[in-house]
């Protein structure tokens, strides 16, 4: 008794501090996450767990019809998600920060402008930019009408093969701000005698730009492409908002995640069969390692990067 | 650069600000087009879609005020959020200073278990999550998202306030138990006040994805007493879709919070952020 009690005396006040943090976060976070890999083993009646059957439900997925067709759809469609993005945040995204890093008059304001709408719910983004695409009534092809561009008009969410780089185009507008504020805030890092260095040895903006800030900014642009696949493989909302739970039209802008969901929670009229709680689990065993994948790939290369310099 | 005329310099000059202003454009038309949008009846959102609205009255959005419960859902998504943001200092400050400012045995354990989970989505447990919430009855209520919210901001805000801890003097806890604090009374009245900006940045980093959040909102709620506005909005806007003024008055409706905080102090709202996203 006596040695509990002195035991509690020295580290009491460390279960104190460390208790309700851990048991929110192990209940609620760590032990979803760890479970989520046993549920995939087993075979599931509606949310009642029947018994093991080992790899039956990744072998559904990934070979059986429809799931197949389904999910290499969607991992393609996550990909082009990424790979656009990606493309627009470290070239337009990257070069408005090089040029905002001068901090000229009016620059606060610009970043504040393109972080804005960073700040709206992805429901509102989708709505908004479901009406403004309206090709009917939408202000874009009205605009484009008023300027003698009205052949151009287009059911851009409608059709197959514009809805989903139209949604991504949606996306890169309400998530380019980010990028661009982690970009600035490593560009104006760099110490001033780096650049000053490379002009007294010469340098065109552009051979400062390749030569000493694109390798300082390296690690940075590792981390935002980590976070953005991440998020990119998860992406939901913006699908869900604008093209329903089964990525109309015809599967077209379907995601891994409105898959999942389908799959796990849908109705019958999100085309899919609902309740496949299995085979859900098993999607989203995909899509951790997939992720777990790619960050450990990343953060890796990210350490090399820093090393260098 | 160097050997750059002034004529020259001045067309870069303008060339840049050039640039960027219409990227600013690009930002923000769309918003400006939706709030003045959501002052025109339908018919005049067809008929003049890019024009100022010809009269300034509020009837859209009080429509969408007593149509829509939008009270309500605002009131639901204060108090989530509200309660989540407290929870989660509560339980993370402690948690971080007993790992930034303490050595015992399992202190490399537990700061690599928080860790794991900040490159880790909380939605790829959902299914689990979402049968462990129905077990404890916490579907439809607050809880569920309180606590959801708090678990997946914990690695994150461990993380950023054990790096604040850890950048104190140490002479501040010598003094401290000098003066006969106990530990707890240490950490409560000497450094947690310390590290303030550290909340400030915790609170801004996850308070914006919460309120915005549709996802846990649309798995976990299903009566209208509890659902939060982006939740409530989207339903409301898939029943009137067809009625834009209604739609476009719900859509500022739903910003407005958030615009107004942002509009007041963008400021602090981006300097906690980048220090989110660089110490992270």
């Amino acid at each position: 008794m006596r040695d509990v009690r002195s035991w509690w005396g020295k580290h009491g006040h460390l279960v104190l501090f460390l208790t309700p943090a851990l048991v929110i976060y192990g209940m609620f976070m760590a032990y979803p996450l760890i479970s989520s890999l046993t549920y995939s083993v087993y075979e599931w009646d509606g949310y009642l767990r029947r018994g093991f059957n080992g790899l039956d439900n990744f072998v559904t997925v990934l070979t059986r019809w429809p799931y197949n067709e389904r999910f290499w759809g969607a991992i393609s469609h996550n990909a082009l998600f990424f790979v656009l993005t990606f493309a627009i945040q470290t070239t337009l995204g990257l070069f408005v920060a090089v040029l905002l890093a001068r901090k000229w008059r009016g620059f606060a304001f610009f970043q504040a402008a393109y972080f804005l709408p960073h700040t709206l719910s992805l429901v509102v983004v989708g709505f908004l930019w479901r009406m403004l695409l309206n090709p009917t009534w939408g202000a874009v092809g009205q605009g484009l009408r008023r300027v003698g561009l009205g052949d151009w008009v287009q059911p851009w969410l409608g059709q197959s093969d514009t809805a989903l780089v139209t949604i991504i185009l949606v996306n890169a507008w309400a998530w380019l701000g980010f990028p661009i504020l982690v970009y600035l805030a490593a560009v104006q890092a760099i110490p001033r005698e780096f650049h000053e260095a490379a002009v007294v040895d010469g340098a065109s903006p552009w051979q400062d730009f390749r030569h000493v800030t694109l390798p300082l900014l390296l690690p940075t642009i590792a981390m935002v492409t980590i976070l953005t696949f991440i998020w990119d493989f998860n992406a939901f909302e913006l699908v869900f908002v604008m093209q329903g739970a089964s990525g109309s039209p015809s599967y077209a802008t379907d995601l891994l995640a409105t898959f999942f969901y389908r799959t796990a929670f849908g109705d019958p009229t999100t085309g899919g069969e609902p309740g496949q709680i299995g085979i859900a689990a098993a999607i989203g065993v995909l899509m951790l390692i997939i992720i777990g994948f790619v960050s450990a790939f990343g953060v890796r290369f990210t350490q090399r990067s820093q090393t260098e310099y | 650069m160097a050997a750059s005329s002034p004529a020259s310099r001045l067309a870069a000059r303008v060339a840049i600000y050039l640039v960027l202003g219409v990227l600013a454009a690009v930002f923000l038309y769309p918003v400006a087009l939706m709030i003045l949008t959501a002052f025109k009846p339908t018919p005049e959102i067809f008929r003049n879609p890019f024009g100022l609205p010809e009269s300034w009255g509020l009837d859209g959005f009080l429509e969408v005020w007593r149509r829509a419960k939008f009270g309500l859902y605002l009131r639901n998504s204060l108090l989530i959020t509200g309660a989540s943001a407290l929870l989660l200092l509560a339980t993370a400050a402690p948690a971080a200073y007993a790992l930034a400012r303490y050595s015992f045995r399992l202190r490399g354990v537990l700061f690599l278990f928080f860790l794991a989970g900040i490159m880790i989505p909380i939605r790829l447990g959902i299914l689990p999550l979402y049968l462990l919430m129905r077990d404890l009855n916490l579907l439809d209520t607050p809880f569920s998202l309180i606590l959801t919210y708090t678990a997946s901001g914990m690695p994150m805000s461990v993380f950023l306030l054990s790096v604040f801890f850890r950048n104190l003097p140490r002479e501040l806890e010598d003094a401290a138990r000098i003066d006969g604090c106990t530990e707890t009374q240490t950490f409560w009245r000497i450094m947690l006040p310390l590290v303030r900006p550290g909340l400030a940045t915790v609170v801004i980093v996850n308070v914006v994805p919460w309120w915005n959040d549709f996802f846990f909102p649309l798995l976990f709620i299903q009566t209208d007493t509890w659902k939060t506005i982006p939740l409530g909005m989207q339903i409301f806007f898939g029943q009137h879709l067809v009625n834009w003024s209604l739609v476009f008055s719900g859509m500022v409706l739903a910003s407005l919070p958030l615009l107004i905080i942002y509009l007041l102090m963008s400021r602090q709202f981006i300097a906690g952020l980048t220090a989110g996203a660089v110490k992270g």
